[in-house]
């Protein structure tokens, strides 16, 4: 029996609220009104944090809209979610109007009543059926941020989970959880899953073994335009095994259940964060820079 | 030691036909009760796509808020008439025989000299207009039944059945759709026959094209979906001949699956850079 230099042993089994719903595409204030609901229940299932998805808010595909359904953080509608979730912690997707008048497809974690971090999307995707940069101003900063009940914590949104490079970011961060927040679209139908659904589980226990971290997945469900949203959210341990895995297709509030504990032992059976060779990693990105862009 | 190379492309065209139709029945519900209505409205002809589309539906919404309506023309083949009834009768939807001989004859009478190719697309066009009056009566929005090799292909009249409000087989080819069909329980002689567009008597769809969908879909997928370019189609075997054939279709039939150009003037065209969903606000 070991004892741990500082009493973490006590720290508390974190509950976690996956809202895998479907907005109405434009319709903030009907949206508004089911945030409210999410959160209401969240609260009575004790949840200590409830995850919303992508542009929850406002819907995927703004287009034209997007001006028109834009928000600051520090608005009513926000400030009207901050009151509802209380104590409890909530990420919620929006259309963010920054003081120079861009659009950033944004998402944003608060706890304790007030916002503690904003991420704006950094990769923009224009290809095949999407084309965000038409509208939204690509984000300029991939961090993570400290939280007072789930750590250190980093955020991406569906495309920049995609890249690589975020994730060695937060890798560097040395996040606890890596929340990815998404509007997923099924394609590829040829197989026993959804393809798309496919690489995120994919890419989800990857990342969640190889950060050894928490990590979240929230993707909503619900249709635009004839593209199916597959939702499947998921929670997976740093182990890369699943937590906890919302249906398909279908809306639901699912729960998961984390021991922060995990953490420790994942750190210790596995230890790449303490090994990593972060100057290295810089230093081989410096001369790659040198070479490519002298 | 042997070492696997892998000369042939793959072509996967199979489906997971219950995920498929799970996707369908959902998109069905979803986009019909999202714009205000609860009910449908198809033309069942009888063939494969529509028979499909009918069974989703009935599926979807319960088979009371389908109508089927069933719409032969003097040459049309009987079995085509009996097997549209069959799906009815298994079904379970609602449905309605109209014969549009007479509206179809009344106006040709004055240009008897009219080609095989004016009768058929005036046909389905006379179809189209009945199926949207019938929606109206209906309360419900009219289901397309247009496959992804036909929208290709641009087998169809503009207009005509390439109009609805809603298609939740359009981005299926023919050999997939056939997939659905069986997984869905489509009778087996509906299953089976050639395909046809019933437009004459005798007609069939792979006799006018000159292919079968079997050989076509799999031109098509590495087209269009994989973009695999001319020369790399002709090293794997396809006929120069066929895929310039096919490419010429695609791209000759593009204007019947865009809506009209609209000659640009102002700041904000409908068109071109008036950009919303059409499930705004829904």
């Amino acid at each position: 029996m070991m004892t741990a230099p500082d009493d973490r042993s006590s720290a508390k089994v974190l509950r976690i609220a996956l809202a895998q719903c479907s907005p109405a595409l434009g319709d903030v204030e009907r949206n508004l009104e089911m945030h409210l609901r999410l959160i209401e229940q969240a609260r009575s299932q004790q949840a200590d944090l409830v995850v919303f998805p992508e542009l929850s808010l406002t819907g995927y595909f703004v287009r034209d809209m997007t001006p028109d359904l834009a928000v600051e953080p520090s608005g009513a509608q926000i400030s009207r979610l901050l009151a509802a979730a209380g104590p409890m912690a909530m990420v919620v997707g929006f259309v963010e109007e920054s003081p120079r008048r861009r659009f950033f497809n944004s998402v944003l974690f608060a706890e304790g009543g007030r916002i503690i971090h904003v991420h704006r999307k950094v990769y923009l995707p224009t290809y095949g059926l999407f084309d965000e940069q038409r509208y939204f101003a690509a984000g300029d900063r991939i961090q993570a941020f400290d939280t007072a009940r789930f750590g250190r914590m980093g955020m991406l949104i569906c495309e920049d989970f995609w890249h690589l490079s975020a994730a060695a970011i937060m890798q560097a961060e040395e996040v606890d959880m890596l929340l990815c927040v998404s509007n997923s679209p099924a394609r590829g139908v040829d197989g026993p899953k959804i393809r798309t659904a496919e690489t995120y589980e994919n890419i989800c226990r990857a990342y969640a073994q190889l950060l050894g971290a928490v990590v979240i997945l929230v993707n909503r469900v619900g249709f635009e335009d004839g593209l199916c949203f597959w939702g499947g959210s998921m929670v997976v341990g740093p182990d890369g095994q699943i937590i906890a895995h919302a249906p398909l297709l279908d809306e639901a509030l699912a729960l998961a259940e984390f021991d922060p504990l995990e953490l420790r032992r994942a750190s210790i059976s596995t230890p790449l964060a303490r090994d990593e060779r972060l100057l290295l990693t810089i230093e081989e990105l410096v001369r790659i820079k040198r070479q490519r862009y002298s | 030691m042997i070492t696997m190379c892998y000369r042939q492309p793959i072509i996967n065209l199979t489906i997971n036909a219950e995920l498929v139709a799970e996707i369908l029945r959902r998109f069905i519900r979803n986009e019909i009760t999202r714009a205000g209505f609860g009910r449908a409205v198809l033309g069942l002809s009888g063939g494969v796509d529509s028979s499909t589309v009918a069974f989703l539906a009935a599926q979807a919404l319960g088979p009371e808020n389908v109508l089927a309506v069933v719409m032969p023309y003097k040459t049309s083949s009987e079995a085509s008439v009996r097997d549209a009834r069959l799906v009815i009768e298994i079904t379970g939807i609602r449905s309605l025989q109209i014969s549009i001989t007479e509206q179809i004859d009344a106006y040709f009478d004055r240009f008897p000299d009219a080609s095989q190719m004016r009768r058929a697309n005036k046909c389905a066009r006379e179809r189209m207009t009945i199926l949207y009056d019938q929606s109206a009566a209906f309360n419900g929005l009219v289901l397309g039944t247009s496959n992804k090799s036909e929208l290709l292909l641009g087998y169809g009249t503009q207009y005509g059945d390439l109009a609805s409000a809603i298609n939740p087989v359009g981005d299926l080819y023919k050999t997939q759709l056939r997939q659905l069909a069986a997984h869905l329980g489509v009778p087996k002689p509906i299953l089976e026959k050639p395909p046809t567009g019933d437009l004459w008597v005798g007609q069939t769809d792979e006799g006018e094209l000159g292919f079968t969908y079997a050989e076509v879909d799999r031109l098509l997928f590495l087209m269009v979906d994989r973009r695999w370019r001319r020369a790399e189609l002709i090293r794997v075997g396809f006929a120069p001949e066929f895929v310039d054939r096919v490419a010429m279709l695609i791209r000759r039939n593009h204007y019947k699956r865009r809506m009209p150009i609209i000659a640009k003037l102002s700041h904000r065209t409908v068109d071109r850079d008036f950009r919303y969903a059409r499930d705004w606000g829904t």
